[in-house]
């Protein structure tokens, strides 16, 4: 991996009493597109304000290029953020928005000329100089606010849940030109959501918060596939999350029935919880199955079924493009390899320290 | 039956507008009255604005009452942005309580804080005249120009001043270059406001003032006292007219205001 760009050691903040940060670590590398997601109030908006510089953390330091900036004010840093609400100025024209860090640093009317129109050719609205920001669309305001960032060529960008006004349609359109964005401009981007298909779509690493602590941290691959605890493997995606016991290694029973896995090293007959994504559910016949069930609905959901199976009183939620009728009896697997085990936190604050050890 | 119903409501209006501007119609038409008797219509004449304008005393009180009212503008607008900035900033409990506070000199009979703004002045003995009157007329127009202020900062989009320090913009700049031109609208509405205030006060500058002071509205109660003569009537007729100039340029800037709200909005 690149060389490490923003370091955050110890950051620990709490507001009126309330911790949102405990002793945060976090690196961030260069030119990595990193995501910091989590639920409402879990730390990761002042994570990101802290990085610009509109919080200041209560103890820990922030330090940027090997330079400690956790005092020095945002508008001498050399990093940009596009808001929530993107916060466009809405007395100066488009234009005037763009060149706003421009004219402050001094540079000449040709230099910042140049700018306005590289960047509206970036974010594709060419023409745009004039008009004023109220008389832009969601999406185009959007655009601009990115725009209005990257023209004082940030080392890294900060983005607040920048598509969260979008809509559907075009937070994914949006999506793939924040990666474009990215790859074209080489520079580091920290991104905040609480949508995990953004996070899953955009980043190289997500950082999953809870309640001010870093609860698992990797590649969108290893989050969705290997979550560590019940409350990332909650988080991202659908699950089926079931407590379960470790017989041995590679054998683990739900319900008294015994699952082929593939994991190590839990000990013998300890309670574990493990987590199963309902497209790795495989519905067969009664007499192929693992366990048997019925189905209680199905539900049509466009790109595949969701099917739920109560199997002895326990839920099943599954992912398929053939339909099962209500009623049925039917069969599960699962592959050993799509069943992760997880730890059991034996408490809630053992739970939000997990990743702490 | 629908139409008698209009009808009479158009009538109830047209009461009302009547009882409100036939004394001030009255007065405009007496100060072009060539006749000194009151009751007898002498034919047009501008003869008692000339004489007005001839009078020295009435010129200085009304250059007293333009130069305080302009003074006490410009000065509550400086403390009334200072303190809605202050307000916009607080937390709901605290604004309100605040807010409460601010309002008092506006809400107060006007003839208790006058009484009360003279106390003060003797109290600390400081020589009643302009300075007196500056101050109290500061007093009374500060809530004016932060009651014009605080909603333009509630109309602020949120983030544009820390989005302003985040492209370089140090604290002050900050503030000059994207709070400021967005609540100018309020600032402007609330100096006018305070403006208006000023040359309309009576209570309290007849209160504050001391010998040889005089605004318009004591000069004229003084002269009144020793009967009525028609440059009164023209000098009346003038304070309303720029009374009601002012009051339309301040509603006019305020709808304009909103529509600017609107576009962005949209």
């Amino acid at each position: 991996m690149s060389r490490a760009l923003i370091e955050l050691q110890h950051i620990s903040k709490s507001y009126d009493g309330k911790p949102v940060l405990d002793d945060l670590e976090l690196t961030i590398h260069e030119n990595e597109f990193v995501t910091l997601l989590g639920p409402s109030g879990c730390g990761k908006t002042t994570t990101l304000r802290i990085l610009g510089g509109f919080e200041t953390p209560d103890e820990g330091h922030v330090i940027f290029d090997g330079k400690d900036i956790t005092n020095v004010p945002p508008n001498k840093r050399q990093l940009n953020m596009v808001f929530q609400n993107y916060a466009l100025f809405p007395h100066m024209t488009i234009a005037d928005n763009i060149a706003f860090g421009l004219k402050i640093k001094r540079k000449t009317d040709k230099y910042i000329q140049d700018k306005i129109s590289y960047a509206l050719n970036l974010v594709g609205l060419q023409g745009f100089e004039k008009r004023m920001p109220g008389s832009l669309s969601g999406g185009q305001q959007q655009r601009i606010a990115i725009a209005r960032a990257i023209v004082n060529e940030p080392h890294v960008l900060l983005l607040d849940e920048p598509l969260g006004a979008l809509d559907l349609k075009l937070r994914q359109d949006m999506q793939y030109e924040l990666i474009r964005l990215k790859n074209e401009l080489g520079i580091t981007f920290v991104y905040v959501t609480h949508d995990q298909q953004e996070a899953l779509t955009m980043s190289d690493t997500i950082v999953v918060m809870n309640q001010g602590y870093i609860q698992q941290m990797g590649s969108p691959e290893t989050i969705y596939n290997e979550p560590e605890n019940a409350f990332v493997a909650d988080f991202i995606g659908d699950s089926n999350l079931f407590p379960a016991t470790f017989v041995r290694d590679e054998l683990i029973e739900i319900d008294g029935r015994p699952f082929l896995c593939v994991d190590k090293g839990f000990g013998q007959n300890t309670p574990v919880d493990i987590v199963i994504r309902p497209e790795d559910v495989i519905i067969t016949t009664p007499d192929k199955g693992t366990v048997t069930g019925v189905v209680t609905d199905l539900i049509f959901q466009g790109v595949h079924y969701e099917i739920c199976i109560d199997v002895n009183g326990r839920e099943w939620v599954c992912h398929s493009t053939e339909a099962s009728l209500v009623g049925t009896m039917v069969g599960i697997a699962v592959d050993p390899f799509n069943i992760q085990v997880m730890n059991k936190p034996e408490s809630e604050d053992e739970e939000a320290a997990a990743i702490e050890k | 039956m629908k139409k008698t119903k209009r009808n009479l409501g158009n009538l109830y209006i047209a009461l009302i507008f009547i009882f409100m501007y036939a004394p001030i119609v009255m007065l405009i038409i007496q100060s072009f009255n060539a006749s000194k008797s009151r009751g007898r219509w002498g034919g047009f004449t501008t003869f008692w604005y000339q004489e007005l304008f001839q009078n020295e005393s009435i010129m200085e009180a009304f250059t007293n009452t333009i130069i305080l009212a302009i003074l006490s503008a410009a000065i509550a607008v400086v403390i009334g942005t200072a303190a809605a900035i202050a307000l916009a900033r607080m937390k709901k409990r605290p604004r309100q309580t605040w807010l409460g506070i601010t309002n008092i000199p506006m809400l107060n009979a006007d003839i208790v804080t006058g009484v009360a703004l003279m106390l003060l002045f003797t109290t600390v003995n400081v020589q009643l005249g302009f300075g007196t009157v500056l101050l109290s007329h500061v007093t009374f127009n500060i809530p004016y120009v932060i009651l014009n202020i605080m909603p333009r900062f509630r109309e602020l989009p949120p983030h544009i001043y820390e989005a302003a320090q985040d492209l370089g913009a140090g604290p002050i700049e900050a503030f000059f270059k994207v709070i400021f031109p967005e609540i100018l609208p309020g600032v402007i509405s609330g100096g006018l406001m305070a403006f208006t205030m000023s040359i309309d006060d009576f209570i309290i500058t007849y209160f504050t003032t001391g010998s040889g002071y005089n605004t318009l509205s004591t000069k004229i109660y003084a002269e009144v006292k020793l009967g009525i003569k028609p440059e009164i009537y023209a000098l009346s007729s003038i304070i309303f007219v720029t009374v009601l100039i002012l009051l339309i340029l301040l509603s006019r800037s305020g709808s304009k205001g909103r529509k600017m709200v609107k576009e962005v909005a949209l």
